[in-house]
């Protein structure tokens, strides 16, 4: 009698796993069709990849996605403009801010208040949105080493993100799912102290930035595992609407803070790191991390600007109130609205239909970086290994609580 | 360019009866097409040089609901080089029928980035784009009735035995 812990292969057993797009007949000889994930450390999330394979080398890949589908969509059209936000947090948990500020940047747009909206109040949605960003970029940089082997930046990385989630948890109460940006305003003022404290933060930050460069970057066995490895092209890139990181590393300097000028970051003075393949080729997984890690710099460099001024100009004062604006009843204009803001992970996009009757829009589609980044995959992956294809999905950074919203 | 430039350049390649209106009070400003010179008018943009759309950001099915009896889809063009932008809207007629589907051009082969949206704009609301090479749900289990998106959607009571309704 065969032992029967043994794995024995029954054609039956790929039906377990449907709907697959391929089936055995599909496949040619010698190729194989492997399930990866649902579950898997680079797939922030629930993502099923059925990869082809001859041999090692994968011939195709399908993602499947739709585990995490919560409806957001269905959920924004059916209640009041401003009772979304806690949704919206929700797709992109690790960078909750970054998202409100987009929403929130769209409803104004169609109330028409954008541009009433108070310097301090703007500051302090640009501090806390770059917060969030490095926190969201050191969950990329520290479980990428991880999928690749490396535990130790992972931990590093962690316990700096640390600092950022206690700062974020302090101005609103909540760690991951803040509620903190308003339509026309914030939930609150910064605690007091939390300049400061963001300050010294910073400063705390920047050895051990330089640390985990070392540690990650110029690591031989990094260099070794990511250069070279899924090749992104750059029109291929814009063919596919890529956007964010992944588009700058394939060498495009196309960053909306600077191109749509949104909020106060025309006021602010920071670069746009693009990939230059430094390593490899342009567009391959070391320059997407590259991108990601000189991106925290900058990001370093937008907090103090605004530390600057939130503690000199713009101070807080006792009868500044930053829910002065929030609008008790939000019924905007009869109108279309794209708005579209750079997060962590590239254009979030919010397309709204008002009907100019009920506070409630007729349609609320959310344009997510993380889905469109997704699509890219099986275009970069086919023809190189499996165990370089968690890499390249680890370098895509995405959330897949976005991907499915 | 301007949006007036776009709308002229539109109407000399594609033909007169290309546009049948603009909005624009939207943002951004939006051209209405009929749903057959779909491809020619994405196409002109997509190639002509001095549009060059050659991001599409969005791409946006909507139903207005059986009452107004169309359904729409919304796409969000812009153009890196040029940084100019512009929404298309083709509308379509609703349905009679409970399973049949309105049918829009697919424009995937321009930009692939449509290739996911259209599935999932076929999952969510129910269009079919014609020529999309692997039309298949993308967010809901292939078996799954209905598009939930769809203002008269009524949700199946069971899924393979578990209650949908909460």
């Amino acid at each position: 009698m065969a032992n029967p812990i043994q794995y024995t292969y029954d054609k039956r057993h790929l039906n377990n796993s449907e709907p697959n797009k391929f089936t055995e007949g599909h496949l040619q000889d010698g190729e194989m069709l492997i399930n990866i994930g649902p579950q898997h450390p680079s797939t922030h999330g629930v993502l099923r990849l059925e990869v082809i394979t001859d041999g090692e080398i994968i011939t195709e890949v399908v993602p499947h996605l739709g585990y995490l589908h919560r409806c957001f969509e269905k959920h924004a059209e059916n209640m009041p403009y401003n009772q979304t936000i806690p949704f919206v947090d929700r797709m992109d948990y690790l960078a909750a801010m970054n998202s409100e500020h987009a929403f929130a940047m769209g409803v104004e747009q169609m109330l028409g208040i954008a541009d009433k909206i108070p310097a301090r109040v703007e500051y302090i949605r640009v501090l806390v949105s770059e917060l969030n960003r490095l926190a969201s970029h050191f969950v990329a940089i520290g479980t990428y080493g991880l999928d690749i082997g490396a535990f130790t930046p992972f931990l590093w990385l962690m316990r700096d993100r640390e600092h950022i989630l206690r700062l974020l948890e302090w101005t609103c109460g909540a760690r991951m799912l803040y509620n903190y940006i308003w339509v026309g305003g914030l939930f609150y003022d910064l605690p007091v102290g939390f300049e400061e404290r963001t300050r010294e933060f910073c400063q705390y930050l920047l050895p051990k930035m330089a640390e985990m460069e070392k540690l990650v970057i110029e690591n031989k066995i990094f260099v070794e595992r990511t250069a070279n490895v899924g090749v992104l092209s750059r029109d291929l890139a814009i063919n596919y609407g890529v956007s964010g990181p992944m588009l700058r590393a394939s060498g495009l300097r196309y960053d909306l803070r600077r191109v749509d000028k949104y909020s106060v970051y025309p006021e602010l003075d920071f670069d746009i790191p693009v990939g230059e393949g430094a390593m490899g080729t342009l567009g391959d997984c070391w320059d997407r991390t590259w991108v990601r890690v000189r991106e925290c710099h900058e990001s370093i460099r937008i907090i103090r600007q605004c530390l600057d001024r939130l503690q000199g100009d713009l101070k807080r004062t006792r009868d500044f109130d930053p829910r002065a604006l929030v609008p008790k009843k939000i019924r905007p204009k009869k109108q279309d609205l794209y708005v579209r803001a750079e997060n962590p992970k590239g254009e979030l996009g919010f397309y709204f239909r008002a009907d100019g009757k009920s506070d409630i829009p007729l349609r609320c589609k959310a344009r997510s970086p993380c889905f469109v980044n997704l699509s890219v995959l099986s275009e970069i992956s086919r023809g190189s290994m499996v165990a370089d294809l968690i890499a390249i999905v680890g370098s895509l950074d995405m959330v897949l609580g976005e991907v499915d919203r | 360019m301007q949006f007036d430039n776009i709308c002229e350049l539109l109407k000399r390649e594609a033909g007169q009866e290309a546009i049948t209106a603009t909005d624009t009070t939207s943002t951004p400003p939006t051209i209405t097409i009929p749903p057959a010179l779909l491809l020619s008018a994405a196409d002109c943009l997509y190639r002509h040089p001095d549009t060059y759309f050659d991001f599409l950001s969005c791409l946006t099915a909507l139903d207005n609901g059986p009452s107004a009896g169309t359904m729409e889809v919304i796409y969000h063009l812009y153009s890196i080089p040029f940084d100019h932008s512009v929404a298309l809207r083709v509308e379509v007629p609703r349905p009679a029928a409970p399973g049949e589907l309105p049918a829009v051009p697919s424009v995937s082969h321009l930009w692939k980035s449509a290739l996911w949206h259209e599935r999932e704009a076929f999952d969510l609301v129910g269009i079919h784009f014609e020529g999309h090479p692997d039309l298949r749900r993308i967010l809901l289990p292939s078996d799954w009735e209905g598009h939930p998106l769809r203002k008269d959607y009524d949700e199946q009571e069971y899924y393979h035995g578990i209650e949908v309704k909460y």
